[in-house]
Order: C-alpha cells, then sequence, then structure tokens
C-alpha cells in the first residue's frame, strides 16, 4: 500500500464496523479514518448506534424465561408422520448440543402411516445421510434390483432419470408397513436427492392418478400401480416431479 | 427432564423478537410461534448446520407471514413527511425515543439493523437467514443506520404509517 491513504466506500465504513473486514481492507479503512473527519465521524456513530440497539435489547437476555415457551418444547403433540423424521434429526442435534436421546424422548408412532408418508419419512432421514445414504450402491445396480425385487415379491426397475439431471447412487430396504418397501436414490450433480419408495400395501389395491403432497418442505408424488404404491420425494417442484413420475411409470410398464 | 437443544437460544430468540415486535406478550407470541414451527419442521434441519441461524431464519418467516396477513387488513404505506414529525418525541429517555424510533423503521430495515448490529451474524449470515442478496444487506444496512440517525435527531424522516 502506497504512503497515502486512499478513500473508502460507505459501504467499507458500514463493514469495518460491523467487523465483516479482512485484516487488510481494515488497515486500510483505519488509515483513511486518520485523515478524513467525515469519514471517522459516520464510523463513530455507527458504532454507537450499535452500541445503543444493544443497550436497549440486552436486557432482555436476563428477564427470566416464560416457562410457557419451555414447555411448548415438552408437550407432547399430535402424531405427525414427520415424528421419526425429527426423531432422526434429534439424533443430529444431540450430537451437537452434546446430549443423548436416552434424556429426551419423543413418544412412539402408533398410528398406521400411508405409504407415501412413510415414503417422505424415509426420504427426509436417508437422503440427508452423507456417509451411508443407501445400503447397496449403483455400481451393483443389477444385484440391487434383484435383491429388492426378491424381498417385494415384485419385479423392480430402476427408472432412467438421467435426462431430468439424476443419477442412481444406489438403494436400500425398508420397513413397510405391511412388509419390506424399497428406496432407490438419486442425486443431481449439486448433491440435491430424489428417491423413489416402492412398497406393497397390499393385495388388491386398484391403480390410482398421480397425486401430489407438499409437507414440511417436502415434495412428494405418489400412485398406485401393479399392486405397488409409489413415490417420489425431492425437493422438485411439483412439474418436475410429475416428469419424473411419467419416467418412472414407463420404465415400470414398458 | 433434560434440556431442550432449542432453550439455550430461546433469550436470544425473545431479544430479536423484542426488536421486531415492542409488546412483550406479541413478541413472546413471536417465539412461541417460531418454537411450535421449528419442532414440526425439524426433519428438514440439515445436521452441522448452525442451530441458532435456523432459528432466527424461522423466526424471519413467520415475522413476514405475519405482516402479510396483517397487511390485508391494514395496508402499510411507506411515505415522506415533510416538515416536523410530530410524532418524534423531543425529549424522554434516550433508550425510550431509540425503542420508538426502532420500531417505525421499515420492516426489513429494523431487521438486518438487529441482526448485524445486535445479533452479530455477518452480512453473508443475514443475507441467508433473510433470503437476499448480500448486496440488499448491505443496502438495507446503510439505509436503516441513515434513517434510524436521522429519526433519533428529530429530521424529518419517512416512515411507516397504518392506513385504512
Amino acid at each position: 500500500m502506497s504512503g497515502k491513504p486512499q478513500p473508502v466506500s460507505d459501504e467499507a465504513l458500514h463493514a469495518y464496523v460491523d467487523g465483516q473486514l479482512d485484516a487488510v481492507r481494515a488497515a486500510e479503512v483505519e488509515a483513511w479514518l486518520t485523515v478524513n473527519a467525515e469519514a471517522a465521524e459516520r464510523v463513530r456513530a455507527y458504532r454507537a448506534q450499535n452500541r445503543a440497539l444493544k443497550a436497549l435489547l440486552d436486557p432482555v437476555l436476563d428477564e427470566p424465561v416464560p416457562a410457557s415457551l419451555t414447555e411448548s418444547l415438552h408437550r407432547p403433540r399430535r402424531a405427525r408422520p414427520w415424528r421419526a423424521a425429527a426423531a432422526a434429526a434429534w439424533v443430529a442435534i444431540g450430537a451437537i448440543a452434546g446430549y443423548t436421546l436416552q434424556d429426551w424422548r419423543t413418544p412412539p408412532v402408533v398410528v398406521a402411516t400411508p405409504f407415501f408418508e412413510r415414503a417422505a419419512v424415509a426420504h427426509v432421514v436417508y437422503a440427508a445421510e452423507v456417509l451411508h445414504p443407501v445400503e447397496v450402491r449403483a455400481d451393483q445396480e443389477a444385484h440391487l434390483v434383484q435383491w429388492l425385487s426378491k424381498r417385494l415379491g415384485k419385479e423392480l426397475r430402476t427408472p432412467d432419470f438421467a435426462p431430468l439431471g439424476y443419477q442412481l447412487i444406489g438403494g436400500r430396504l425398508l420397513p413397510g408397513d405391511k412388509g419390506p418397501a424399497a428406496q432407490f436414490m438419486y442425486q443431481d450433480t449439486h448433491g440435491a436427492r430424489l428417491t423413489l419408495y416402492v412398497s406393497t400395501p397390499g393385495e388388491d389395491t386398484p391403480p390410482s392418478a398421480f397425486r401430489y403432497e407438499e409437507q414440511a418442505g417436502t415434495h412428494v408424488l405418489y400412485w398406485m400401480d401393479r399392486e405397488l404404491g409409489f413415490a417420489l420425494v425431492g425437493e422438485l417442484n411439483r412439474a418436475r416431479l410429475l416428469d419424473a413420475a411419467h419416467v418412472a411409470y414407463q420404465a415400470f410398464n414398458f | 427432564m433434560a434440556s431442550h437443544p432449542f432453550e439455550e437460544h430461546i433469550p436470544r430468540l425473545r431479544r430479536y423478537a423484542r426488536a421486531l415486535l415492542r409488546d412483550v406478550s406479541r413478541a413472546d407470541d413471536l417465539v412461541q410461534d417460531t418454537l411450535e414451527r421449528a419442532l414440526v419442521k425439524l426433519g428438514l434441519f440439515r445436521a452441522g448446520s448452525d442451530l441458532r441461524a435456523w432459528l432466527f431464519t424461522i423466526m424471519h418467516n413467520v415475522h413476514i407471514n405475519q405482516l402479510r396477513s396483517a397487511s390485508q387488513r391494514a395496508v402499510m404505506v411507506e411515505y415522506e413527511e415533510a416538515g416536523l414529525n410530530p410524532e418524534t418525541p423531543d425529549d424522554g429517555s434516550t433508550l425510550r425515543d431509540l425503542a420508538g424510533a426502532l420500531e417505525r423503521l421499515a420492516p426489513e430495515h429494523r431487521e438486518v439493523l438487529v441482526l448485524v448490529g445486535v445479533e452479530q451474524f455477518s452480512y453473508e449470515e443475514t443475507a441467508r437467514l433473510l433470503d437476499v442478496p448480500v448486496g440488499t444487506v448491505m443496502s438495507r444496512l446503510s439505509r436503516a443506520r441513515e434513517r434510524l440517525a436521522a429519526l433519533l435527531s428529530g429530521e424529518a424522516a419517512p416512515h411507516l404509517r397504518r392506513v385504512k
């Protein structure tokens, strides 16, 4: 840097006050403040505002927290399909917060859950998984399909979602409502995941139209076909999920 | 019963809610709504990410939804007022002036001012939290500080008023 301090922008003054600058840029601002009284006055005024706001609001931190707020965290809630997913998230949060599930337990799920809700929960639980998202990886695709087909007692397929930007990364066996269920997981180049959940909801289940559900930010498109329940789950919008559903439907019918 | 992982964040959520809504019981209602929403959405929390920032994001969303539904009943209009603002207190305690001035900032200005100045989120964190570009955070912050200064010095300044 040359000997003469260079002018800095008003944005840089704000960023300096808020501690957003690295050491080099902060030093540039400080040099400018020594020669520009107007800039120095602005910095002083912005700092004074931050201090005043803290003085106004900080006493809230020392107030006792109303019991109603902490109680709401422990109050049993209405059974939700998300409870299993929430329980999984507790494990993650528990690891961060340094407490265990033995201390704080969600009540068990007692209501029967429709297959598409199981699909959504399975997606939330496993699509967030970094180390072990699948049980059998896509490099053993033939084995994966054969194994899951045998367990479900139906011929399963892995639809090709590559035109939609998703590649198969593998799959796993899951407990369904009345028997086993299969989950195939796909991933795009950004790491976003799409899961296809297939279960056997029971004999004599008539085929159905595509149906769409949106809950807690997760999108589910599901249908019944060939005595199987299918559910596609992902952060895709409804139109793209529908495109994927058509691909899956075709894969199982042709 | 062990403490819930949300509990340690409640005091700071209350502080932020109090900045957004001056009234204590309305502010605590906002905290309650935020915690309930967070419990429902917990399955979407990404392990390893910042729980405090996540809770603040939910509070922001709950708050703007409430403002939107309120604005269906009373339209919020921002307008310039010439001359002295009759609502500006001419004396009284500095903190009371500040609370009044904060209340009269546009909600998006109040939010950045407090998230950055009091909660000390970085500009990037604030941008993610509010779901706006970093440049927007910086321009709002600059405008917010300018207006807060104007309100505190009793100068004419634009402010929000409910009409209808």
